[in-house]
């Protein structure tokens, strides 16, 4: 018997149960609802959860677990009989299968919320078990050390991780020197200056740049942004002869986070208390001598809290710099020339044809890990900064 | 007029740089709007440019005689046997087809035979196969079918082929685009509508003209069922305890801050999750919609989490009252009245989170779901369970088509965009009427 049959026959037992059980307690006081201490739906639901739970518990845990797939259904089916025969005995009218019924479905509730718990637990497992298998193959100085990128299949590759730190950290730097600024002023022009027609038309059009996928804008640096800087800035200028650079990923990906910083920065200025302004204006500052003086100095912690988010989104950004930015590892300053990063070199080690034993495929998980410290770093720095800034004028 | 010096209303030079610099700050505002609504136009032109042109394809109208003695010797019209003839076979009567064809229109050629044949696309031969293999009592006739022309004829009519860079290629001829041109003259050669790029499979490197949509939108349909099945009732449930039930402790404080952080990581991390836990670890099919719906349900849940929790806390505390004062538990007064009076805007969210999922490209690529996948994928089969058949999905095949050599899966990547957004803009639009409609302030 396989376990999905199991299942299926632990669930048409719990509907057993569940139609079973107040008929039981309906027949002891023969008939008279008065008499029972819940409604009779809640000694159907009382039952079949209690079929039901312990069953489909043993099941996911079982078959999770690896265990013996020729006794597992039996086990599952003998538990769920066991639970039909105890929770009908008990269906008396004295019973208050309210209660029951009420802490099964509360602890269903918190097994849901425990998903985001195991979802965490899964990430930081699944990469730390990959990635001390990998330091046994690799020394973990040069990985973290070395300036040298070159994986081969010889068994003498350079895992160093630095390069694409660096090529990480550089388009990351580009996308929010154009996103940053950008982003501000139009938060602050729509929420300070613009009348309510420029802000019903402004306002969706940039939100709108939020719900376009990350591939969209990673085909655009590829097909639109990549050869027009090509041919009109790097070539002219002597920098290069590559589409795929540092530049168009910055770019693009700058795009990207312009609605991020913007509608985080937005709420930002409107928490700031219109009493700031009021005093500002009355002491004779113009509306822009205000903003800079007093409405920025007054919400910079949040502003740096919205800008280490968008930094994170952009660390962690994988289709722009896959398509935009190359895939070549070096470390250089000039902007047009093409480099990759930490998600792309996961994303290339981890598709096509891969050996889970070779530090050529482990790496990923090395670079994985590394990816998720520093942007959880910068998150949770990110929301402690805002969540202080946000006391003050609460 | 002129004012006494020492007159607040008197401009005097240090006035007007305040007044300057108020302009200029204006002025930087205007520009970032500007910049930032230019990118989206910019953005989307560029996509609806290049990609609008996937919608339609060039076709030639052939008279294709189907000879029993080269189709189906045997003469007793049965697939299996008929099996036999390959697309090489067909191929040339393709072949002679056109020659006739051109022949009776009055349409002579210097190239070769063989260049001619160059016209039709190498998809052609497979369609008129299976159809004659559906259909065996067609043998012995002649058929006229419509059939797709090679991608560089194609792009010849959509402008992304011209002479000068035909005579460059090798797998086109400027001889071949006059011919073509001379054929849409005679009325046997013609640009219209496609269909087919929304239901056709993928197609090898050499053939962009045949590549299409089905499989990929099929398997990110299974995909989202698997999200919405998963990922609706766990999120409700999660966020119902911690919004309604959960003790204000270090457990409950715990969850919160990881909710909040898993919302924030990023998507390529989901990939490896899935990659080591249900590829590696628990051996579910590799490129299957269930591996990938796993993991954009585990990727989607923090958002549907935050926007439940936020439309139940906009349910006032005196519904609540209400229902505990008439003897409700705390139980029915969430189930009874807190949670339906939430929907609308538990639905909203979870749309909202659907759209993201499907747009969403890094982790599938780590599951393997960038394979060359032909067949449909069914959504149940006894071999590879429930969804469990190799699949791609439409961002994944639109970044596939963007690695392949040919320029024209250019064009056919940003029809897929085109398709995607069109979707994305319709789950948006119920999102934000199911908000107009059932928004209630309290």
């Amino acid at each position: 018997m396989s376990l999905s049959l199991s299942v299926l026959l632990a669930i048409a037992l719990s509907a057993t149960a569940f139609l079973m059980a107040p008929r039981r307690a309906l027949n002891l006081v023969s008939g008279d609802r008065r008499q029972l201490a819940s409604l009779p739906k809640q000694f159907g639901l009382s039952a079949g959860l209690t079929v039901f739970l312990p069953a489909m518990l043993i099941a996911l845990v079982g078959g999770l677990g690896g265990f013996s797939t020729t006794i597992l259904p039996y086990i599952v089916i003998a538990v769920a009989v066991v639970a039909l025969v105890v929770s009908v005995w008990q269906s008396r009218p004295d019973f208050i299968a309210r209660n029951r019924a009420e802490s099964l479905i509360t602890l269903v509730l918190i097994a849901a919320s425990g998903v985001a718990i195991l979802t965490t637990v899964g990430i930081v497992m699944s990469m730390l078990f990959e990635t001390t298998n990998f330091f046994q193959d690799y020394n973990w100085k040069d990985f973290f050390f070395s300036t040298e990128w070159s994986p081969n299949f010889r068994g003498d590759s350079a895992l160093g991780i630095l390069p694409l730190l660096w090529g990480t950290l550089y388009i990351s730097f580009i996308a929010l020197l154009f996103a940053v600024p950008i982003g501000l002023f139009a938060a602050i022009y729509l929420s300070e200056y613009a009348g309510p027609r420029l802000r019903s038309f402004a306002k969706p059009a940039i939100e709108i740049l939020a719900g376009i996928p990350t591939i969209v804008y990673g085909l655009f640096a590829l097909v639109t942004v990549g050869p027009f800087l090509r041919d009109y800035f790097a070539t002219p200028m002597g920098f290069g002869q590559s589409a795929s650079s540092v530049l168009t990923a910055g770019l693009v990906m700058g795009v990207m986070l312009i609605p991020f910083v913007s509608s985080l920065s937005d709420d930002i200025f409107n928490a700031v208390p219109q009493t700031l302004r009021d005093g500002s204006l009355g002491l004779g500052a113009t509306n822009s001598e205000t903003i800079r003086q007093v409405v920025v100095p007054a919400a910079l912690p949040g502003i740096v809290g919205a800008v280490l988010l968008a930094a994170s989104r952009a660390i962690g950004e994988t289709m722009i710099v896959v398509l935009g930015a190359g895939a070549a590892a070096r470390l250089s300053l000039n902007p047009f020339e093409a480099m990759t990063t930490v998600t792309v070199k996961i994303v290339s080690q981890l598709t096509g044809d891969t050996d889970f034993a070779s530090p050529e495929t482990l790496v990923a998980f090395a670079l994985g890990l590394t990816l998720f410290v520093i942007t959880l770093g910068l998150n949770v720095f990110a929301l402690y900064i805002v969540r202080k800034y946000r006391e003050q004028y609460e | 007029m002129s004012y006494p010096s020492n007159s607040l209303l008197r401009v005097d030079d240090r006035i007007r740089k305040r007044n300057a610099a108020e302009t200029r700050f204006k002025a930087y505002g205007i520009t970032a709007i500007v910049i930032a609504v230019l990118a989206l136009a910019v953005l989307l032109t560029s996509v609806l440019g290049s990609g609008l042109s996937a919608f339609r394809q060039t076709y030639l109208t052939v008279n294709v005689q189907l000879p029993e003695a080269k189709l189906d010797k045997s003469g007793v019209r049965d697939p299996a046997v008929m099996r036999k003839v390959t697309t090489i076979g067909y191929a040339s009567l393709l072949r002679d087809g056109l020659l006739d064809t051109m022949q009776d229109a009055g349409i002579t050629t210097q190239m070769s035979k063989k260049d001619v044949a160059k016209l039709i696309s190498k998809e052609a031969p497979a369609t008129v196969r299976n159809h004659v293999l559906a259909n065996p009592e067609v043998i012995g006739t002649t058929m006229t079918f419509d059939l797709l022309a090679q991608g560089r004829i194609d792009g010849f009519f959509k402008g992304r082929v011209t002479l000068e860079s035909a005579a460059l290629d090798g797998n086109t001829s400027p001889e071949a685009l006059m011919l073509a041109q001379e054929l849409k003259e005679a009325g046997l050669l013609e640009t219209r509508l496609n269909w087919d790029f929304l239901i056709a499979p993928d197609a090898s490197d050499q053939r962009p003209e045949a590549a299409g949509l089905g499989v990929a939108i099929l398997g990110s349909l299974y995909m989202m069922l698997v999200v919405l099945v998963l990922a609706l009732p766990i999120g409700v449930a999660s966020s119902i305890y911690l919004e309604e039930f959960a003790p204000k402790n270090r457990w409950t404080d715990l969850i919160e801050v990881n909710i909040s952080n898993l919302a924030a990581v990023p998507s390529i991390v989901y990939g490896i999750l899935g990659l080591a836990i249900f590829i590696n670890f628990m051996e579910l099919n590799q490129s299957s919609p269930l591996v990938g719906g796993l993991v954009l349900t585990l990727m989607t849940l923090p958002t549907i989490i935050i926007s439940t929790r936020a439309s139940l806390k906009s349910v006032p505390p005196s519904i609540r009252d209400a229902a505990l004062g008439v003897g409700a538990s705390k139980m029915q007064a969430v189930f009874h009245h807190v949670l339906p009076l939430a929907a609308p805007g538990i639905l909203t969210g979870t749309i909202i989170g659907l759209a993201q999922a499907l747009g969403e490209t890094a982790p599938l690529l780590l599951i393997g779901m960038v394979a060359f996948v032909r067949e449909y994928p069914a959504a149940f089969s006894p071999d590879a369970g429930l969804f469990g058949e190799a699949s791609t999905a439409l961002p994944v095949q639109i970044y596939n088509w963007t690695q392949r050599a040919d320029p024209g899966f250019v064009e056919r990547a940003s029809g897929a965009i085109i398709t995607l957004l069109v979707f994305l803009f319709i789950m948006n639009i119920i999102a934000i009427m199911l908000r107009r409609k059932f928004e209630r302030r309290w």
